[in-house]
């Protein structure tokens, strides 16, 4: 017992977070595409962009209801908290995910002449949505803290989160699409990879400064050594994406994978180092995971239905991203 | 407590969870509707069925969008209104919703696009099991928010320690008293409001002269389902209530505008409720019929609201709400039958002309009916959140009033701005003909996916 209660709230706090960056590179590709509609050449560009996300949005926007659903269910204290604090960045939010995804079917639905408008919707839905996640991580990151200081960080993370997703959303292009859109998909990257990595590296720099306890774990020796490879790796990995898309031949060579790799691995790594960060505090300097947690026999049912069904759904997430493997075609209730 | 905030915060979130129950009504039982068509065009290769079945795709991922971007608002709305409920009963509430992400919304959501789009890169056969396992989920996620909606009428199997719930029996709190009653009920409910979305809005083909064969058989399975699930919701519902007197008397009285408790109680089909004179107005009466439908004997006793002083629910809105939805079902019932009577001698394309636009003008009587419910059932409860257990006004958020005014006249704007596109769109997607608009690729029960080659494209299909 004693082991579990120590146990189970780091277990689900993982969980979490690999639900919360699960949804960042899945939803963020999607939200990605969506914001780059406006840069298509045509109309039937602009549909075969959607047709590209049409199958997953959905299931890739159930991550985020993963992710909060298990700060509600394991950590109750901490989502009173947080969510209260973050109430108009998540309405934001919430109203930008809710035109995004009915944009789907009303711009096909509602007739030609509406067509105009529910693409903007759905433009103007993937922006603030990711926007005002970026907003949430910022604040998130600075423990809520309402300072200029701390408000104009939140205004800087709130547009890398957006440039991170069109970097993935290029990225996404590149693997589903050939021709024309791939070509400039790969400038959409390019342009997209100096945001990115610039707010990144604001990130990590900021996080350390926001609390000294953080900071005494980053710059305190041999830590600082273990911890290396994190931006080391980060590094080689934006150059990787640098380097891919200026070249549009290790595009056609079948490399075009390497600029969606990369982003994520830098996810990846950005996701750990916050992790290493925070831990083991749910907000920074305030509550820690085991103050926030849910009686251990809830989490211990909840850890069973998790070890069951988590398996499962990855297993058919990847039954049906094969279905729809290779490159997007126009989509189609016949067939 | 600012009693403003309090009563934003609650209107706040009805209007949210009235927005969000409008869909997945119509999108859980749609589900099992259109995996019937396709079963039916398997048995009998008439391609009637497959026509039904895309024109009702559509109207179907349309539903399901709407009924996805206003859940994950909800799921963000107990921690935005109701901190505090989580704080308290997290330990309950918790597992019961994280059971219904984990085995509901990641199954519906995932197959949602085989199901969709999979047409013509999977067999025939998985595309079934993709749109059983849609059906499916969907029912499940009913299964766990009813479950915990239920738990929060009529808690049990759980014991507070320092002010927090927690849970001792897992089976007492799924299958709580109220649960089967409330399951069944809702099921039904949604079976009854897709089946009149059916009948209403190919009744309206059938008037605007864009029909075919499979408007006909759609009308036809919607009549037929309706017909045969309107008198079990009947018997279900006065079962519910026979549940609920037993464990909530202060709701039916309510209900029943009962205002003294009183042997050989009168059941009050209309009439004003008046809280300061504690009494009906204008009432007209049946004699002694409340207390023989709820105790079953004509001098049964029934408490009246003077036994919950200070404890029971505005007596209005749950008065009007209930007879809204109990008319609304006897009118289903009239209707419902009316029609079967009519398809006994006639084709839906030879209906009489009012009886086809009393269909369609039913198209939504579902929705009423639901809403209804759900509001006898919640504003029933009040003023706790969990009944008997805790109060509304323990758990709600502190923003200041401004904040939460503002949010909810955005969320209103929202809602009411997309209603009217929803409607909009579902009455377009009609009136396009539909004749001949099958499936332009032949269906092969052995296709292999064919991933590269592009499909030929039929009609407007993306979602
Ligand atoms: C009786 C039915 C019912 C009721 C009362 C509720 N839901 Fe629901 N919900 C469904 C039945 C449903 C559904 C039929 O399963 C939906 C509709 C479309 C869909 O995706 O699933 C759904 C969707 C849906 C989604 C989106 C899932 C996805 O991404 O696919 C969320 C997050 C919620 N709901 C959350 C809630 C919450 C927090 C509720 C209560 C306060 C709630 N729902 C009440
Ligand atoms: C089954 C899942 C549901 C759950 C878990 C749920 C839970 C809640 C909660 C937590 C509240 C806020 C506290 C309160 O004011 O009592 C509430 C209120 C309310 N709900 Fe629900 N609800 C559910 C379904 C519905 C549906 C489907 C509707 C309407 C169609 C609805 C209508 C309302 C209304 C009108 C109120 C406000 C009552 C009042 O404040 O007087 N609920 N519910
Ligand atoms: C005509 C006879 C009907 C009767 C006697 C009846 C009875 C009831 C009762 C007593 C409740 C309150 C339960 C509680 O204590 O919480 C209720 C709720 C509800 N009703 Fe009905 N009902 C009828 C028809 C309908 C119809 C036609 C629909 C929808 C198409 C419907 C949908 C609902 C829903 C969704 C709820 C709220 C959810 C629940 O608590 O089950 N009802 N009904």
């Amino acid at each position: 017992m004693q082991f579990l209660n120590t146990a189970l709230p780091l277990i689900f706090m993982a969980i979490m977070g690999l639900a919360m960056l699960a949804y960042v590179i899945l939803d963020g590709y999607d939200l990605g595409v969506g914001m780059l509609l406006p840069r298509a050449a045509n109309d039937a560009e602009k549909d075969l962009m959607v047709a590209s996300i049409g199958p997953f949005w959905d299931a890739n926007e159930t991550w985020l209801v993963l992710g909060v659903g298990i700060l509600l269910i394991a950590f109750p204290y901490a989502h009173g908290l947080i969510l209260t604090a973050l109430y108009l960045p998540v309405l934001a939010m919430l109203f930008g995910l809710t035109l995004r995804g009915v944009a789907f079917d009303f711009r096909m639905k509602a007739g030609d002449s509406k067509k105009p408008f529910w693409n903007q919707m759905f433009v103007l839905g993937s922006f603030v949505a990711a926007a005002s996640q970026g907003w949430m991580l910022g604040s998130y990151i600075t423990s809520f803290r309402t300072d200029a200081l701390t408000l104009s960080f939140n205004a800087l993370i709130a547009l890398t989160v957006p440039a991170t997703y069109v970097l993935l959303g290029a990225g996404w292009l590149i693997m589903k699409t050939d021709g024309d859109l791939q070509t400039r998909a790969l400038g959409w990257a390019r342009l997209a990879t100096i945001p990115f990595a610039v707010g990144i590296a604001a990130i990590s720099v900021a996080t350390p400064l926001v609390s000294e306890i953080i900071f005494n774990k980053w710059f305190r020796l041999p830590d600082f050594f273990a911890l290396l490879p994190i931006p080391l790796l980060s590094a080689a990995a934006v150059l990787a994406l640098w380097h891919v898309t200026g070249r549009k031949r290790i595009v056609d060579a079948g490399y075009g994978w390497i600029v969606f790799a990369a982003t994520v691995l830098v996810l990846i790594l950005a996701t750990l180092g916050l992790a290493y960060s925070i831990y083991p505090f749910i907000v920074i300097d305030r509550m820690n995971v085991w103050e926030a947690a849910s009686s251990t026999s809830s989490l211990v049912i909840i850890a069973i239905g998790t070890a069951i069904t988590l398996p499962a759904i990855i297993g058919y997430t990847i039954f049906v991203y094969r279905i729809f493997w290779g490159k997007a075609t126009d989509l189609s209730y016949g067939g | 407590m600012n009693e403003t905030a309090l009563l934003l915060a609650r209107m706040q979130f009805a209007a949210n969870i009235t927005f969000h129950i409008l869909f997945p009504t119509i999108t859980i039982a749609l589900g099992w509707i259109l995996l019937f068509f396709r079963l039916r065009f398997k048995a009998t290769r008439d391609a009637k069925w497959e026509e039904a079945y895309y024109f009702w795709t559509k109207v179907f991922a349309l539903t399901f969008a709407l009924g996805v971007v206003s859940g994950i608002t909800m799921s963000f709305q107990f921690g935005t209104n109701w901190p505090g409920f989580m704080e308290k009963v997290g330990n309950i509430a918790g597992p019961l919703l994280g059971y219904e992400v984990l085995t509901a919304f990641f199954l519906e959501a995932t197959f949602l696009g085989v199901m969709l789009f999979g047409r013509g890169r999977v067999s025939e056969r998985t595309h079934l099991i993709a749109t059983f396992l849609v059906a499916f989920g969907t029912t499940m996620s009913a299964f766990w928010i009813i479950a915990l909606n239920s738990w929060m009428q009529t808690p049990v199997g759980f014991e507070i320690i320092n002010g927090k719930f927690h849970a001792t029996d897992w089976l007492a709190i799924v299958f709580n008293p109220s649960f089967p009653y409330r399951f069944t009920h809702m099921l039904i409910a949604s079976g009854l409001t897709a089946s009149f979305l059916v009948a209403g809005v190919s009744a309206w083909q059938v008037l605007k002269r864009v029909d075919s064969a499979a408007t006909y058989s759609a009308l036809k399975t919607g009549l037929i389902a309706a017909a045969i699930l309107i008198p079990i919701q009947i018997f279900v519902g006065d079962m519910h209530g026979l549940n609920t007197l037993k464990h909530q008397p202060a709701k039916v009285a309510a209900m029943e505008g009962l205002w003294h408790t009183e042997k050989g109680a009168p059941l009050v089909l209309f009439g004003i409720p008046d809280k300061t004179t504690q009494t009906n107005r204008y009432a007209i009466e049946v004699p002694k019929l409340a207390s023989l439908i709820l105790t079953h004997e004509l001098d049964g006793e029934l408490k009246g609201l003077n036994e919950f002083a200070g404890k029971h629910p505005p007596v209005a809105p749950v008065f009007w709400a209930f007879r809204i939805m109990v008319g609304t079902g006897m009118l289903m019932l009239a209707v419902s039958w009316l029609g079967v009577l009519y398809l006994r001698k006639r084709t839906p394309a030879t209906m009489p002309k009012p009886y086809l636009i009393l269909l369609s003008l039913m198209v939504f009587s579902g929705w009423t009916a639901t809403v209804a419910g759900w509001y006898v059932t919640e504003i029933g409860r009040q003023p706790y959140i969990v009944y008997g257990e805790i109060l509304v006004a323990e758990v709600v958020a502190k923003h200041p009033t401004g904040v939460v005014g503002f949010s909810f006249a955005a969320y209103l704007l929202l809602y009411v701005g997309l209603l009217i596109a929803y409607i909009a769109v579902v009455k377009r997607l009609a009136e396009k003909p539909s004749r001949g608009q099958a499936l332009n690729l032949p269906v092969r029960a052995d296709l292999n996916r064919q991933t590269r080659t592009p499909l030929p494209q039929a009609g407007e299909g993306q979602g």
